[in-house]
């Protein structure tokens, strides 16, 4: 559709046209702001936990657990050295045995989120799916951070 | 001919004052769109464009991606 806005602006005289090709779609997944009525609503991007600890692939396991847990977490992603997201390190596998390397470790490929996605939209997802965690990432798998079901599953009161 | 830019070019052209046109549906649009963009259906370019849009800058228009 844009490229025949871009065209048909070009015929009226206009000179100077640009065509965003990946468009609207690619900008949201980069977790940029936008304007209107959705742009007040959370999103996975905003409310994922940016301070989720990472490590890479070849660290040994041991040392990524006692770092990760001196942290007071129990997940990590595991990402390259661009931050694309290679596995995850759930406290399943934190737990395994600990001189193995990370990659033998991880629960590799993990499904991953883009910023943009609804909270209720997640919410409802991780439910389903018996999710812990879900890595959010833009586009080009990098990570943005890791989504916590705690943070987006309303819990019911101890007690009621 | 319209040249085919990517995100990071789109950033830096709107920071120097270029125009922002999505041309998908009133209700996407109104739900989301790119911070300082105008809508401009595309059926509506040539009546509305016109107007709306300061010849002297450079005109950037989007969709939803590649269709």
């Amino acid at each position: 559709m844009s490229p025949r806005a871009a065209w048909r602006l070009e015929s009226l005289g206009f000179g100077d046209v640009y065509d965003y090709e990946n468009g609207k779609l690619d900008w949201l997944a980069a977790g940029l702001p936008t304007e209107g009525t959705n742009a007040s609503r959370p999103r996975a991007g905003d409310v994922s936990r940016k301070e989720v600890p990472t490590c890479g692939i070849k660290e040994r396991l041991r040392d990524v657990a006692n770092r990760v847990r001196g942290q007071g977490w129990d997940a990590a992603v595991v990402v390259s050295g661009e931050r694309v997201v290679l596995g995850l390190l759930r406290s399943k596998e934190l737990s395994k045995e600990p001189d193995q390397p990370v990659e033998a470790a991880m629960r590799p490929g993990p499904s991953t989120f883009r910023p943009f996605v609804a909270i209720d939209e997640m919410a409802r997802f991780m439910t389903e799916h018996n999710l812990e965690s879900a890595p959010i990432t833009t586009s080009d798998g990098r990570l943005v951070g890791l989504l916590l079901r705690g943070d987006v599953v309303a819990r019911p009161r101890e007690g009621c | 001919m319209p040249k085919s830019i990517d995100r990071e070019e789109v950033q830096r052209m709107v920071r120097a004052g270029a125009q922002l046109v999505e041309v998908l549906p009133s209700p996407e649009y109104e739900e989301d769109h790119l911070p300082g963009a105008i809508h401009l259906a595309l059926r509506h370019i040539e009546d509305q464009g016109v107007e709306k849009l300061d010849r002297n800058r450079p005109v950037i228009v989007y969709c939803w991606d590649t269709a």
